[in-house]
């Protein structure tokens, strides 16, 4: 007696059971001119360009800095934009560019959409990339689909092998050019030509070869409809009045042949503009329809607009069949009232404001950094020395930082306690009774500062002392703050 | 194709799947009879030869008494020494500085001076601070090397040598030698003497004294019996390793229980000779760091 085992799976029952799994059918987009295809083509040639030649860009910083413009020094933990210098203990500022890059892309999001997958998103500069290569070794769309049906002659074979080599050529170039960033760009390069190059290196131009390549080149759309979280959070991202790549069905519906419209249009009868020529789907780089609305695989790149502007001047129509339009427009048009526009509302102006008041404050604590800093640090243990003449004395470990590009000689001076002696364990010249450290470009000095007092205190509260630092060249001050500790304060 | 199903059709192909099941049925549950992923099979028979191969190669086998040594002779013990065999080659650029540097000289170059203070703190934490504390800072009975006072002398050179022979340490024939005689236990003094002259040694350095005591006594068994090693006026003898008797530090307290205790059962701590143990530049960077400590003279 079989008895059904599950509810939704039963090996017994003939009913079919709906696979789970969707083979993934291979797009051929076709070619197309236009507005957005020139707009795309612009930011791919800035993008790309900003990143193969920022690493080789130079900035002169003294002889004792990396010449880079552009420069992740992990080794000596430095980050170098520009005019920028960034020390460990500032990463903040990596918080503050992570901020401000979701405000911009949740802003990009609420005025029109999903920009960031049409236009900005490596995925899809490469992919546009590697599917401009495939165009141009192979032929368009109708050329490609019918030599992948036919049969697999030596032609096909040197013109597929063709079309690799140059994706592993520029997923090398891609690979290599990130490297660049964490070494001196002109010296890695004749380091990994001549094979003296570090193994980290070689690994992470291997690693990012590996997926450039499989992402742009083999899986393509894939990433978006998959792996990629953006795409689900665009759609909860957005609202009624972000303007997204729209089908104008108001004005589209319903579709027919441009021989049907015709009469039909001669005879006052309504008539949809569409002509299901399916250009629109053709160029589509994910190979959805744009008819069925905003979908997951719709990266909103425009291109359709673009194809279907091309038929429509064709067929002697009004262009922007399918354009950047809201759902709101379409039915207020469908109502008879006129568009709305609305990208100054709630929502924007809140992811406006984040932007600035979040790059304000990093600009403002740019603009103040102290280029000297003095750190304090208590000996925990023991906290007080009892000497042999009966007084007290408190060790304090004492940072000094140096962020500028030249060697710095400073006055050291202990405030807060008359009377109280001051040693500093290697201290160089004390003249007339003050004490000098040199420390040397971009670098710490860690001091041990002895401060020596009667113990004469029999309340015993904590004294507060004050290590000021004193630049003899431009006399900025640096102050560290901690306390003098006696017997008697300690319990 | 059609393919009724029908009562225990145990080993009948399901439709959908083309994969006949195991035969048996538990509670109406049936198993499909799936093959192994070829990728799996592949791997796991991978894994089989390796580990025999392993078993050949390297230790493996516990026996009785021993174990199997594999025929490359590998050894978790020869890595360590390779590792540490690297390690003193890589830190060689500088010990050798230290080695060939005296001691006043390396407090003097800031370079030398930080590496040898981070390598004495290091060898501090794991040789010294057992007995001295981790801050240096001492316990009853352990010296606190933090402050200025000093039982076998306080200049570098002095503390190099007690790091190297050690106080008292019988395998070490240099070690630093000199004890307390017990005047309580060994019947040299009686317990009213020895109050007497603890009163004495606690007015020396200006600690409060019962109005009972007898000073004159004090003083007077104290030239007798104690000024031979700590001096007519209780100011120490750094040769003979007796501690200063005027100033504020005492290492086994100042209350007059414990210097009674003292005086009864004399004797003196004990501290390793570390020349056996620590290498030269070691040693010598020990000596820099509690030098540099603060108390150093």
């Amino acid at each position: 007696m079989s008895v059904p085992t599950s509810a939704s799976f039963d090996p017994h029952s003939d009913e079919p059971d709906l696979p789970l799994y969707e083979a993934r059918k291979q797009i051929y987009p076709q070619s197309v001119t236009g507005t957005y295809r020139r707009i795309k083509w612009i930011i791919l040639a800035v993008t790309l360009g900003i990143y193969y030649i920022l690493p080789f860009i130079r900035w002169d910083r003294g002889p004792n800095a990396p010449n880079q413009a552009v420069l992740i020094d992990m080794p000596h933990r430095r980050a170098y934009f520009f005019f920028i210098e960034i020390w460990p203990q500032e990463v903040y500022y990596l918080t503050g560019l992570l901020i401000l890059a979701a405000m911009a892309l949740f802003l990009m999001n609420a005025l029109a959409g999903r920009i960031w997958c049409g236009y900005l998103c490596p995925q899809t500069v490469w992919t546009d990339l590697f599917m401009a290569v495939e165009r141009l070794i192979e032929g368009d769309r109708r050329e490609r689909m019918q030599r992948d049906a036919g049969p697999f002659t030596l032609e096909v074979f040197a013109l597929k092998l063709l079309k690799h080599t140059f994706w592993l050529l520029i997923a090398w170039w891609t690979g290599g050019a990130w490297v660049l960033y964490f070494d001196d760009a002109p010296t890695l390069v004749m380091q990994l030509l001549t094979f003296q190059g570090s193994a980290t290196a070689y690994i992470s131009i291997f690693v990012l070869t590996f997926t450039t390549y499989t992402f742009a080149g083999l899986m393509r759309e894939q990433i978006c409809l998959y792996a990629c979280p953006w795409p689900r959070i665009q759609a909860a991202l957005t609202d009624e009045h972000a303007l997204n790549v729209t089908y104008r069905y108001d004005r589209g519906e319903q579709r027919m042949s441009v021989k049907k419209a015709a009469a039909l249009r001669a005879a006052g009868e309504p008539v949809g503009d569409c002509i299901d020529c399916q250009q629109c789907v053709a160029v589509c780089p994910t190979g959805v329809d744009i008819r069925n609305g905003p979908t997951l695989g719709c990266i909103q790149c425009g291109l359709c607009i673009d194809a279907c502007d091309d038929v429509m001047t064709k067929i002697h129509r009004p262009t922007r069949l399918i354009a950047y339009d809201t759902d709101v427009n379409i039915k207020r048009r469908q109502s008879g009232l006129p568009n709305i526009f609305k990208p100054f509302r709630a929502r924007t102006f809140l992811y406006a404001f984040v932007i600035s008041v979040v790059g304000g404050m990093m600009v403002y604590q740019l603009a103040t950094r102290a280029p000297s800093t003095i750190t304090v640090i208590h000996d925990r243990n023991p906290v007080y020395v009892k000497l042999s003449d009966g007084r007290i004395r408190n060790a304090y470990s004492v940072r000094i930082a140096n962020m500028l590009n030249d060697p710095r000689t400073y006055s050291f001076k202990v405030l807060g306690m008359d009377k109280a002696q001051v040693d500093i364990i290697g201290a160089e010249h004390a003249s007339q009774g003050e004490l000098f450290i040199e420390v040397g470009p971009d670098q710490t000095r860690e001091l041990r500062v002895l401060v020596t007092h009667d113990n004469d205190d029999k309340r015993g509260a904590p004294v507060a002392l004050y290590f000021e630092i004193r630049d003899e060249l431009d006399g900025r001050l640096a102050v560290g703050k901690d306390f003098f500790r006696t017997p008697n304060t300690v319990h | 194709m059609e393919q009724k199903t029908s009562a225990p059709a145990d080993t009948s192909t399901p439709v959908q799947t083309g994969v006949g099941t195991m035969g048996h049925i538990w509670d109406g549950i049936e198993e499909l009879n799936n093959p192994l992923p070829r990728w799996w099979l592949w791997t796991f028979y991978a894994c089989i030869i390796w580990a025999v191969g392993y078993w050949f190669f390297y230790p493996a086998i516990p026996l009785v008494s021993s174990y199997t040594k594999g025929l490359l002779g590998w050894q978790s013990r020869t890595q360590i020494e390779l590792d540490m065999a690297e390690l003193k080659a890589m830190r060689s650029g500088m010990t050798t500085k230290i080695e060939a540097t005296e001691l006043a000289d390396i407090e003097k170059s800031p370079e030398l001076l930080s590496f040898a203070r981070a390598q004495g703190s290091a060898a501090f934490a794991v040789n010294c601070a057992p007995c001295h504390g981790a801050g240096a800072q001492g316990f009853k009975g352990y010296p606190n090397l933090n402050d200025d006072d000093w039982i076998w002398g306080g200049k570098a050179e002095d503390i190099l040598t007690t790091i190297k022979h050690g106080v008292r340490w019988e395998q070490d024939s240099d070690s630093r030698s000199g004890v307390m005689p017990a005047f309580g236990r060994d019947g040299l003094l009686n317990r009213k003497e020895i109050a007497t002259v603890a009163d004495y040694v606690l007015s020396l350095s200006g600690l409060p004294v019962d109005k009972a005591a007898d000073l004159a006594a004090g003083t007077a068994l104290y030239a007798a019996n104690c000024a031979a090693c700590h001096g007519d006026t209780g100011k120490g003898n750094q040769e003979m390793g007796a501690p200063n008797l005027s100033d504020k530090v005492w290492l086994y307290g100042s209350d007059k229980a414990a210097v009674m205790e003292r005086i009864t059962i004399g004797g003196g701590g004990v501290m390793p000779a570390w020349s056996n143990r620590l290498d030269a530049a070691t040693m010598k960077s020990l000596a820099v760091y509690v030098h540099t400590l603060g108390g150093g003279k």
